[in-house]
């Protein structure tokens, strides 16, 4: 406990931030194994950790780099369909299941990663809301293509055609992605254990990003972009690493998501879907890695609760206002100095500040 | 050659209730530096009410657009004292987290009102005004309407902005909030009035959009919404002309898009096209290009 209380103040965060964690798992786990979680929260438990790796890899744009993103999505689409075509057409050539989600998440990393770089070079000559609004548009571009897409497998190989569904299959060949229908009869290979995994992968990606060399330059971008480059902080370079590991975070995210659910289609992953990671993002504090898995667990299983189904039709509405009125209480300028001068002397309410 | 000039046509009818769209979100942005995410479901709600007063009161279309603006301004001017007022020094992102709520807000509301199931908005502008070349190329009453009302708007808009006090005081506001407000322009006023304008245009653009894509559901208003918002950054956001740039020229690249190229990929090339603008010109095509100061 002594050591904890010397330790330095990030450090000691990103620490208890591993621990709470490990400790959910540690509590679930068992509870899941044991069948005693109600089956709403039992099916909930892997779109949990991937919505939670959303935040965390937006909390890199949004938190660390300090750009507003409105597609993340796409990346979340982009790494959902590659590790799902992946997983079905990998299917008899890993017949672990475990061997194959791994290899699915990494190829949805690839992709989103390769995807990520594409969009960041438009990104990187723009700033603010232009910015912002090139994401959104490559949101909807990724989401008509993948709309269009249609793969098919055989002993060749992977097959695929654009528009129209006109894919040869050879021998005992079968459609993947049937375009605007989706991918169906997913086999369900994600686990909680992996969802797990995939939350500590990337806390360790993360939290080893911004305490190093690489991550105090992408933060001093952020806190001033002119000072930053004229002690020469190579922007192009860092901005980009920032937004290409944030979308490879977000396509393996996508992955887990994909392969524990029966049906994807690319209309899940829209423009209100990136919203909604935002939302988690802003709610848990920009920057701060905990904020985030704690704002995004609580808000994924909120509307499944007992107490939030009683309200029925009503729920949606009780979250439109419970955001609406989170916003208000934590910025508005009166509420801001009572609880300010609670706070004093713990620094807390100066750090991670974007502009 | 028939073909060209229906899709310029159709183009422009559907760019100018996106050029009317994009007046609200640019107006609101020029002054309050906030993309107001909530102005595609005031769309939504200005439809509904001009349907109810069409279809279930049958009062005259034109008293329904009349109701349909006045509600709107209303819950425009509401919106931004209850969400965006106290949020005036906060971060922009709490702004946008706020005004996403207020969407949400919207929608489930109108959910609950009136049902999610989708209504059928009467046709009350039908038949053809004109028929050129011996009746080859039609031009609807429809298109006609949208295009007088694009052009009215914008010219009394920028009579407004020109010449009138108020106007001139929403000028004011959005080069420099202190120096307006010390100079005795009542800031928080004139953030309303812009609020009430643009949101009386959004119902008007609802009952338009409404008379080219007549299914209404509450999420109608986001794609519009979306759309308006592109063309307005399209336009170079925080310009008047630029919106109507921008609608139109949205509007007749969506047209092209979907019947020469694929209606599928309507959406994406729309908005390859906005990524292709931006990076040519990064502030729009009409926007000014603030230099850094250090």
């Amino acid at each position: 406990m002594k050591k904890l209380r010397n330790m330095n103040p990030a450090v000691r965060t990103n620490f208890l931030t591993y621990a709470a964690v490990l400790l959910a798992f540690a509590i679930l786990q068992p509870m899941s194994m044991a069948g005693k979680l109600s089956p709403t929260l039992q099916g909930q438990l892997v779109p949990v950790c991937a919505y939670v790796v959303m935040a965390l890899s937006l909390n890199l744009t949004v938190g660390v780099l300090g750009e507003l993103s409105l597609g993340h999505a796409g990346f979340m689409s982009v790494g959902a369909f590659s590790g799902a075509v992946a997983a079905s057409a990998l299917q008899n050539a890993i017949p672990s299941a475990w061997l194959r989600l791994t290899v699915a998440m990494l190829i949805g990393a690839l992709f989103a990663g390769m995807v990520g770089t594409l969009i960041s070079v438009p990104v990187l000559r723009l700033n603010g809301d232009y910015l912002a609004i090139v994401t959104l548009a490559f949101g909807q571009i990724i989401k008509s293509i993948v709309e269009n897409l249609y793969v098919g497998v055989d002993g060749k190989g992977l097959h695929m055609s654009f528009l129209q569904p006109t894919v040869k299959l050879g021998e005992g060949g079968r459609m993947i992605l049937n375009g605007p229908m989706g991918i169906p009869n997913i086999s369900k290979i994600s686990t909680f254990l992996a969802g797990f995994v995939l939350i500590m992968v990337t806390l360790a990606v993360i939290f080893n990003l911004v305490n190093s060399r690489s991550g105090r330059a992408i933060m001093a971008l952020r806190d001033n972009r002119i000072a930053a480059e004229s002690v020469g902080i190579n922007v192009t370079k860092y901005k980009m690493m920032a937004f290409v590991i944030s979308a490879a975070l977000a396509g393996a995210a996508g992955a887990l998501f994909a392969l524990g659910q029966n049906t994807i289609v690319a209309s899940k992953f829209d423009f209100n879907t990136s919203i909604l990671i935002l939302v988690y993002v802003v709610l848990g504090g920009q920057g701060k890695m905990w904020g985030s898995i704690l704002a995004a667990s609580f808000l994924t299983i909120l509307p499944e609760t007992a107490m939030m189904r009683d309200l029925r039709d009503y729920r949606m509405l009780a979250y439109a206002i419970v955001l609406i009125l989170v916003m208000l209480a934590t910025n508005s300028p009166v509420l801001k100095n009572f609880f300010g001068k609670l706070l004093r002397g713990k620094d807390e309410a100066k750090k991670g500040g974007v502009k | 050659m028939v073909i060209f000039l229906s899709r310029l046509i159709n183009g422009i009818s559907l760019g100018s209730v996106y050029a009317i769209i994009a007046l609200g979100y640019t107006m609101v942005y020029g002054i309050a530096k906030m993309l107001n995410f909530a102005h595609g479901d005031v769309i939504m709600v200005g439809a509904y009410v001009c349907f109810f007063a069409v279809a279930n009161y049958s009062l005259p279309p034109l008293v329904g657009v009349l109701l349909a603006m006045v509600v709107c301004t209303v819950l425009g001017i509401v919106i931004e004292r209850l969400a965006y007022k106290p949020l005036r020094q906060a971060p922009s992102l709490a702004v946008l987290i706020t005004a996403i709520g207020v969407s949400y807000f919207l929608q489930n509301g109108a959910q609950l009102l009136w049902g999610s199931n989708n209504k059928m908005f009467p046709v009350f502008l039908n038949g053809d005004a004109l028929s050129l070349m011996d009746g080859e190329l039609r031009v609807s009453v429809a298109t006609v309407v949208n295009v007088v009302a694009c052009v009215a708007i914008m010219l009394v808009l920028s009579w407004f902005t020109g010449k009138t006090k108020m106007g001139k005081a929403m000028r004011a506001c959005s080069e420099d909030k202190g120096a307006a407000q010390l100079m005795g322009i009542n800031v928080d006023t004139t953030i309303s009035m812009t609020f009430a304008i643009g949101s009386a245009l959004a119902a008007v653009a609802g009952v338009l959009y409404m008379s080219s894509y007549p299914i209404l559901v509450p999420t109608t208003g986001s794609m519009p919404g979306i759309k308006a918002f592109t063309a307005a950054v399209f336009g170079g956001i925080g310009s008047i002309p630029g919106a109507l740039l921008g609608g139109l020229l949205l509007g007749v690249i969506e047209i092209f898009a979907g019947g020469y190229i694929s209606t599928q990929l309507q959406n994406a090339i729309v908005f390859a096209v906005l990524i292709v603008v931006l990076l040519v010109k990064p502030s729009g095509l009409l926007g000014k290009q603030i230099r850094e100061k250090v």
